[in-house]
């Protein structure tokens, strides 16, 4: 009886085998990559030389073709060799660098205006019930406020000097610092602070064990958005009767109808802009290093 | 019914419930509960979940407090949850060091760690962890700071059924060389048998049948005894007709 079963059951997979199509299978075999790593890793960096520049790079490219061959003027949009000889004349002239000083200052002023007031609100708004109560609504307010909107505002109640551009960015840069950071204190696992409770630790233990670090990743949102807004904040402030700084730079290039200036004033904004989001990433990359991140493949 | 708040301590050690009344919106969750927990006793609470269990814990823990009736507990008490509760941002040594004080600090961590067969993971984030390597953390983070009462609330629920032998082991390892009294609450049958001194049965708020276990470690794994406190439990679980 089992003899007769064993003899028969072989047979019928090879006659599958023959008859019907194969089945779809899967085969997972270690990579070759750490075999042949120099070429493997050489391979790859050639097939993305460029990384997350790729797409920069080559509209950079194409518009310098563009340009070169006529198709773009260059009172519309000068090449991207010609902003960067700009911005090497307007350097060497003395007139690039005082600027970009002033406006990086205006910057770190009213960033540190408003991130100072976005923490501490922050803060007291997450731990206390009265700070919530004191500072949510406002701030909800104000968020629903455009930046851009409220600098007629400003100008009115504050002039047009110094003293507007900073409360500018330090508004744009205060907000969502609060926001974030509010919201982080908040989200912070309720039942991680019931267990570091029970396990006999102080109030400033939680603290700086359990909620500090557990907002930390809110904070470093808070603090991407707040860079933004800063920047953002910064341009428009220093359209307003702006004697010296970027904003003047392109003002007064507008007014000439100096495209390339106006370029060299924006490419220095954006580069702006990435060095803070640069420090941004740095500082995620230091400060949460025991959170395993998602790395496409 | 005295009016008289009855805070002085009636007796050194161990767990002391008295007609313990808890409700939630109206519904009656704990009714009138009494529990004696000796010094150095581990109680096993068994019962379905949804019963109560968890609420008496927690009442014992201190993070709840009783609608009616008194508690008496340690002062030093340590509570391993269900889910490992570890702080993703410290890593393991200072995960156990979380309540404790003093220039030893790190020294007790270290051993603790060593008695739940960790050490070396000292410097380990929480996420490199497996769920049984965790729920050890937790375990020492309980034990380090010598607690007179352990509460643990379904521990090894969420571990596989190897690991949890295993874990089981370990407990009954500890308890040789911490004298702490201990409740522990599941609502797995055998665990209740592999572990506990006294099995208590939960049924709709109160405390039902107690039963004594007084085997030896292989016997609580496989003889007669064994097998008629687990006929027993099942009763009165209302499982009986099913075996």
């Amino acid at each position: 009886m089992t003899d007769l079963i064993v003899a028969t059951t072989p047979a019928p997979p090879t006659d599958l085998l023959r008859t019907a199509p194969a089945r779809p299978r899967d085969v997972f075999l270690p990579s070759d990559i750490r075999r042949q790593s120099v070429f493997g890793t050489l391979r790859r960096r050639l097939r993305w030389p460029l990384g997350i520049y790729t797409t920069p790079v080559v509209v950079l490219v194409v518009w310098e073709l563009l340009t070169q061959v006529g198709v773009l003027k260059p009172t519309d949009a000068p090449a991207p060799t010609d902003i960067v000889s700009t911005a090497v004349t307007l350097w060497n002239d003395g007139i690039l660098g005082p600027d970009l000083v002033i406006s990086v200052q205006r910057a770190a002023v009213g960033l540190a205006l408003g991130l100072s007031v976005g923490v501490v609100t922050g803060v007291l708004g997450g731990f206390l019930r009265s700070g919530e109560y004191l500072f949510n609504g406002v701030a909800q307010i104000l968020n629903t406020i455009p930046l851009l909107a409220v600098l007629p505002l400003f100008v009115v109640w504050f002039g047009i000097d110094e003293l507007t551009k900073i409360l500018l960015i330090a508004f744009g840069a205060g907000v969502p610092m609060y926001l974030n950071l509010f919201a982080a204190i908040r989200g912070v696992d309720q039942r991680l602070i019931e267990m570091a409770r029970t396990t006999g630790a102080g109030s400033w233990r939680v603290v700086t064990r359990v909620l500090l670090p557990g907002a930390l990743p809110g904070f470093l949102v808070g603090l991407r958005f707040s860079l933004a807004y800063s920047i953002l904040g910064l341009v428009a402030a220093e359209t307003v009767n702006a004697d010296e700084g970027l904003g003047f730079l392109i003002t007064q290039a507008q007014t000439y109808l100096q495209t390339n200036k106006v370029f060299v004033g924006l490419v220095i904004y954006s580069i702006l802009g990435l060095v803070a989001d640069q420090f941004v990433r740095i500082l995620e990359r230091v400060l949460l290093r025991w959170r395993p991140s998602f790395e496409a493949a | 019914m005295s009016i008289a708040v009855d805070t002085a301590p009636r007796q050194q050690t161990g767990v002391l419930v008295e007609q313990v009344v808890r409700k939630f919106d109206g519904r009656v969750v704990l009714d009138h509960l009494d529990l004696v927990i000796g010094d150095e006793e581990l109680v096993v609470l068994l019962g379905p979940s949804g019963c109560g269990k968890s609420t008496l814990l927690r009442l014992l823990a201190g993070l709840d407090t009783p609608d009616g009736g008194r508690i008496e507990v340690p002062a030093k008490r340590a509570i391993v949850f269900q889910a490992d509760r570890l702080l993703p941002w410290q890593r393991v040594l200072r995960n156990v060091t979380l309540g404790l004080r003093g220039p030893d600090a790190d020294q007790r961590a270290r051993k603790a760690l060593s008695e739940v067969n960790l050490a070396g993971r000292e410097k380990a984030w929480p996420k490199q962890l497996s769920g049984g390597e965790a729920q050890r953390v937790a375990l020492a983070r309980a034990l380090v700071s010598e607690p007179e009462l352990i509460l643990l609330d379904e521990p090894f629920a969420s571990l596989d059924a190897i690991t949890r032998v295993r874990m089981h082991d370990l407990v009954r390892e500890l308890r040789r060389k911490h004298h702490a009294s201990m409740l522990l609450v599941t609502h797995d049958v055998d665990e209740a048998i592999a572990l506990a001194d006294r099995i208590v049965v939960m049924s709709s708020g109160r405390i039902g049948n107690a039963h004594r276990v007084e085997l030896a470690p292989a016997d609580r794994e496989a003889s007669v005894a064994r097998e008629e406190i687990r006929a027993a439990l099942l009763a009165d679980l209302g499982l009986a007709s099913q075996h």
